[in-house]
């Protein structure tokens, strides 16, 4: 397939395009790293990770319900992720009482009972064990040009609503009482967030898998606000950090077919996220002992 | 109860109010005037209503009687002459945001859609809000944390920045829940200065509740404390009295002066509706005792 690393970068530009599996893979890695960090972005801030890895998580089922159906795994992945999210965001408040505490439950019930439907129609469907493992962790093999184009619609659509409610949304985020005596419709909101990410971890699904979605959805963003507390600055630094993660990760993957790809993929996620939480941690640490060395 | 003559001048005016939640008066025939400018404290025990009154003077809750109007107009529609700090939001530790954009969201936050980048490199208008943010930061002193994570300063100026938050678009009435719960002495006591400074100064009217009448007493116009069956309100000499209060709580309340002059309120009625209210389960309380 290839013909290994050199280390003539532009001779490893070249082989890496060479075939259109892997342009395709690329153009659906950028496509997905910037949908998942954008949203991924409010979902770090908004607390809601959770939320986030069961709306991954109920893709599973979807994806595998779909197939076995006979329909395309990837409308079943965003059929599912959406309903999820419909029902986390309407559940909670029916239920009455804290949203907060209860949500986390409903959410708990409904990721369990997703991965158990979801594990029921890999034993229907029977025989497609390989097929199993891509589900859950990620392939970026066999993306078809249609796939990237769905990919693409789906991501320019949800981009476009989230940066309708962007400022809102960011409002009700970090402080939901002022927001809502300013008019901010807060619940709104919250369930329109929750549908985009819904649409957001459905895609990320269809290469990281639905158990490794925080490479690209929670990562990137947690990395960036650990680098920055200025909300522009590190949402574009999220962007950049997914884009990163996704390029670099496909490449190794490529040079190295080996070993599983959501594995590169997550542990240059990590590795992100431990240089910068060590940075930061690093320079305040030099600037107490500093502020200590002028004080004495 | 409490009127004051000039009905026109009000800045916030309820008459024959009364507020219901889950069947349960919270309290009824609420006669209470705000005059422009003024300096006033909404006093009273825990779980009285206190906060249920100011909400209702944002159209935040809606009144089961009589009437209120702000500024002139029905409650809720004189939105952006309102400066309004809920009861105490604390900032989750981890938060990664500056105050400084706390503070922005109280210019423009609600608006939809998203700020263009480096706007305020070519429109006057966001140059405008920006050096608006600066200008209220200085006002409460907070120019020093403002670029700090909101979650790392303290509460002492966390309530600066809230507060800076609620002055951005030059408000005419400043709503403040409980701005000195939780915070310690000194603090309490610098930020009610501010409070104070804010309302002479800048000729806001305020309107604060508050459930320790001391650090705020040396500014105070006048009190009004509420109860279920109404309120009474004026300067706090005339209603900090032993037979005012015992009067409007149907209890044996006794006010105390300390050598230093601070108030000590001793008898108040622990309203057992803290209960109702906070969790929810209204056939679990036993009956009210006032």
């Amino acid at each position: 397939m290839n013909t290994g690393l050199s280390w003539n970068l532009a001779e490893d530009f070249r082989q890496l395009f060479l075939y259109s599996f892997m342009v395709n893979a690329y153009r659906a890695g950028t496509i997905i790293a910037v949908l998942a960090g954008a949203l991924g972005w409010y979902m770090v801030l908004r607390r809601q990770s959770f939320a986030g890895h069961t709306l991954a998580v109920v893709s599973f089922p979807g994806a595998a319900g779909a197939i076995l159906l006979g329909a395309s795994a990837s409308a079943g992945y965003f059929v599912a992720a959406i309903a999820a999210a419909i029902v986390i965001a309407a559940v909670p408040r029916s239920l009455g009482g804290k949203a907060r505490s209860s949500e986390s439950a409903v959410i708990g019930t409904v990721q369990a009972f997703a991965l158990a439907c979801g594990a029921l129609f890999v034993s229907l469907y029977g025989g497609f064990l390989n097929s199993l493992t891509n589900l859950l962790f990620g392939t970026f093999l066999g993306i078809s040009p249609a796939q990237v184009l769905t990919l693409l619609v789906v991501a320019a659509v949800a981009l476009a609503a989230l940066a309708a409610i962007a400022r809102p949304l960011f409002f009700a985020t970090v402080d939901p009482d002022v927001a809502e005596a300013r008019g901010v419709p807060v619940r709104f909101v919250g369930t329109a967030f929750l549908v985009l990410l819904g649409c957001a971890a459905g895609e990320v699904s269809q290469i990281t898998g639905a158990l490794l979605v925080f490479a690209l959805l929670v990562m990137p963003a947690a990395t960036a606000q650990q680098i920055t507390p200025r909300p522009a600055l590190s949402f574009a630094l999220t962007i950049a950090c997914g884009l990163l993660i996704a390029w670099l990760g496909l490449a190794i993957a490529y040079f190295y077919p080996e070993y599983p790809f959501g594995f590169y993929l997550t542990t240059l996620g990590f590795v992100s996220y431990v240089a910068a939480a060590g940075g930061r941690a690093a320079a305040s640490r030099v600037r107490k002992v500093g502020l200590q060395a002028v004080t004495a | 109860m409490c009127e004051t003559g000039e009905t026109a001048q009000s800045a916030v005016r309820f008459s024959h109010a009364a507020a219901t939640a889950g069947g349960r008066v919270i309290w009824s025939e609420v006669n209470l005037a705000v005059a422009q400018g003024e300096f006033l404290a909404v006093l009273g025990p825990n779980g009285v209503g206190k906060s249920t009154l100011v909400k209702a003077a944002l159209g935040l809750v809606a009144l089961s009687a009589g009437s209120v109007t702000v500024l002139g107009l029905p409650a809720g529609q004189a939105g952006r002459q309102i400066g309004y700090l809920p009861q105490r939001r604390n900032f989750d530790a981890g938060l990664r945001v500056r105050g400084v954009d706390i503070v922005a969201l109280g210019s423009h936050g609600e608006r939809w859609g998203l700020p263009l980048p480096f706007g305020a490199r070519f429109l006057s208008s966001r140059r405008a809000a920006a050096e608006r943010i600066r200008e209220v930061i200085e006002l409460v002193g907070a120019t020093t944390f403002a670029n700090r994570p909101i979650g790392q300063v303290s509460g002492g100026e966390q309530q600066r920045l809230l507060i800076a938050q609620a002055l951005v678009r030059r408000p005419r009435l400043l709503v403040l829940d409980e701005p000195l719960d939780s915070l310690d002495l000194p603090s309490q006591a610098a930020v009610a200065a501010l409070i104070s400074r804010i309302c002479r100064e800048h000729k806001v009217t305020v309107m604060l509740v508050a459930h320790d009448v001391n650090p705020i007493l040396p500014y105070l116009d006048r009190v009004a404390y509420v109860a279920r069956g109404g309120a009474v309100c004026g300067t706090p000499d005339e209603v900090i009295r032993s037979e005012i209060l015992s009067e409007l709580y149907r209890t044996p309340v006794e006010v105390l002066r300390a050598s230093d002059g601070r108030l000590v309120v001793v008898g108040e009625p622990e309203a057992p509706a803290r209960h109702t209210d906070r969790h929810g389960e209204p056939s679990s309380v036993p009956a009210q005792q006032w």
